[in-house]
């Protein structure tokens, strides 16, 4: 779908890996380019008319974020350099407080970097203890397993909605049901749901949720933290300086600003905020139920293909999302990856991140393909051909 | 070499790579290879008794270029002095960066003689090198 409006799709190029950045629209280029060409000025200087149209701009994609997840009041809008900035945001500026000895955080084993790292500084910091939810046979988290695993000091379960490698949905408002009773908060990763369906953070009744720009169509070096006010009006900045104090004087008194710009100290990416308004207006234009129902129709034609390759080893593909991670029998991931390179089809190689998953899955690297809406039964179809000639595999990259 | 060659040798050391699996005695010293550019993870361990490398193995996953390459390496590198495998190194590092080396010296490293020519393959040739420079470093 819409390929026409992907200018790099333009290069005989089969791009496959979503999962760690999408390709980005012309319209989000124009968007920054206009900034750029046009109006270029700091925010928050609002003294002459470019600087008051970049603040307005700027701020007119808080409102646009906060309508797209739906949340209650554009303050609950950080924006932050991505989404490992925002997590560390939440852990360091909320946690840090809120979590003493012996309290309990729940994870998975299969986790983003981003969603373990900063939990355990912060148990080096606070001596907490970090629990892994158990998955089942699918490496899929149950909630069965999840009410198992709560204790009477359980604190927080921080979970990715969607997995980058297993790419298991996961049953948000029922989890969020789950730890609310308990008198948990659920901080969510939507890094790899957020671009590919509808996200709702009143039904979903979410605490905490974070995401990253680039991989729902919009730059780089911009991501948000949501929270719910009564949360963020208790967070504390992690970084201090310009635009986010009210006042200071010499003797180190300083009042700072209220939520959300209390967070977003120094000059923050305004170019990319305002490419991130245009991704998110270019996403509503198609429509998030849209591009689900695409993906997964894709999903289950490449998984139907993939598995009539006796060399090709799946490991995920009972999961709802776009994400396969497979290896080719005997062949190291990397130089699968690199064959594939050599017919222009972009797939990852490794543990993409989620380097305990490998205690899960037993297996230390795969290939992953991470499928959005810009992909083809066509281009499935030359990745099928491409691993059902790989025979002669290293003959190519040798 | 050809490139026939060349595949072959370097696929041989790959599928029955000479010296894999670790022995972990005491007289061995032991580096990871720690890349951050790419996914492989090999182990290797060396035993040098008056300069010379008496032993040598390795241990790990990675791709067909970093294996072979460090099967090779190995191989050739056992039985000779400190300073040989460093001027050994030298010659392969500058084979890899397109730089003058010696052809003699090298031999079968020679069938990596094209990897400049995808220059996103260049660390995993010199896999086995970065590590062995990490346990030479206090010889």
């Amino acid at each position: 779908m819409h390929r026409e409006d992907f200018p790099i799709l333009k290069n005989d190029l089969i791009y496959f890996d979503n999962g760690a950045t999408t390709l980005k629209p012309k319209c989000v280029i124009e968007a920054m380019n206009d900034y750029y060409y046009n109006y270029g000025a700091n925010i928050h200087r609002g003294d002459y008319k470019i600087s008051h149209k970049a603040s307005e701009e700027y701020e007119l994609v808080r409102d646009k974020v906060k309508e797209f997840i739906n949340a209650r009041n554009a303050k609950e809008i950080v924006f932050t350099s991505g989404a490992t900035d925002a997590l560390n945001k939440i852990v360091f500026g909320f946690m840090k407080d809120y979590l003493h000895e012996s309290d309990e955080v729940l994870i998975t084993k299969s986790e983003h970097a981003s969603n373990v790292l900063p939990w355990f500084e912060l148990k080096k910091l606070n001596n907490i203890k970090i629990n892994y939810i158990p998955l089942n046979e699918n490496h899929e988290l149950t909630l069965e397993n999840l009410e198992k695993s709560i204790t009477k000091n359980t604190k927080v379960i921080s979970i990715a909605s969607v997995t980058n490698v297993v790419g298991d949905v996961r049953d948000i408002a029922s989890i969020s049901k789950i730890a609310h009773q308990h008198n948990i908060i659920l901080v969510v990763d939507g890094s790899q749901s957020v671009p590919h369906m509808k996200t709702d953070v009143i039904k979903d009744d979410i605490d905490f949720l974070i995401f990253a720009g680039h991989k729902m169509l919009g730059p780089t070096g911009v991501g948000v933290l949501y929270a719910k006010e009564e949360y963020l009006e208790k967070t504390y900045p992690i970084e201090f300086g310009g635009g986010m104090n009210q006042y200071f004087e010499e003797t180190g008194e300083v009042e700072y600003k209220s939520i959300p710009t209390r967070f977003e100290a120094g000059t923050p990416p305004i170019a990319e905020v305002i490419g991130l308004g245009a991704a998110i207006d270019y996403l509503q234009s198609i429509g998030m139920d849209n591009i689900n129902k695409y993906e997964q129709e894709l999903k289950k034609y490449l998984v139907s293909k993939l598995e009539k390759n006796k060399k090709v080893i799946l490991y995920n593909k009972s999961s709802e999302s776009g994400i396969l991670a497979f290896n080719l029998e005997g062949i190291f991931s990397q130089d699968t990856a690199i064959y594939l390179d050599h017919y222009n089809i972009c797939v990852r190689a490794g543990n993409h991140c989620a380097k305990i998953l490998k205690n899960e899955i037993n297996i230390k690297n795969t290939c992953r393909i991470s499928l959005y809406f810009y992909n083809t039964k066509e281009e499935i179809d030359k990745l099928v051909e491409v691993l059902e000639n790989s025979d002669d595999l290293f003959k190519v990259i040798l | 070499m050809d490139s026939e060659l060349k595949r072959e040798v370097i696929l041989d050391n790959y599928n029955n790579p000479y010296h894999k699996g670790l022995k972990n005695e005491k007289d061995y010293k032991k580096a990871n290879t720690n890349n951050e550019s790419c996914i492989d993870d090999i182990d290797i361990e060396l035993k040098i008794e008056n300069g010379i490398i008496k032993d040598a193995n390795f241990d790990g996953e990675a791709c067909a270029i970093s294996t072979s390459a460090t099967s090779i390496f190995l191989r050739k590198i056992i039985g000779k002095s400190v300073n040989e495998v460093k001027k050994l190194i030298e010659n392969y590092e500058n084979l890899i960066n397109e730089k003058e080396y010696d052809e003699e010296l090298l031999g079968e490293l020679m069938a990596y003689d094209t990897i400049y020519m995808q220059p996103n393959r260049k660390h995993c040739a010199l896999l086995p090198v970065d590590t062995i420079k990490k346990i030479l470093k206090e010889e």
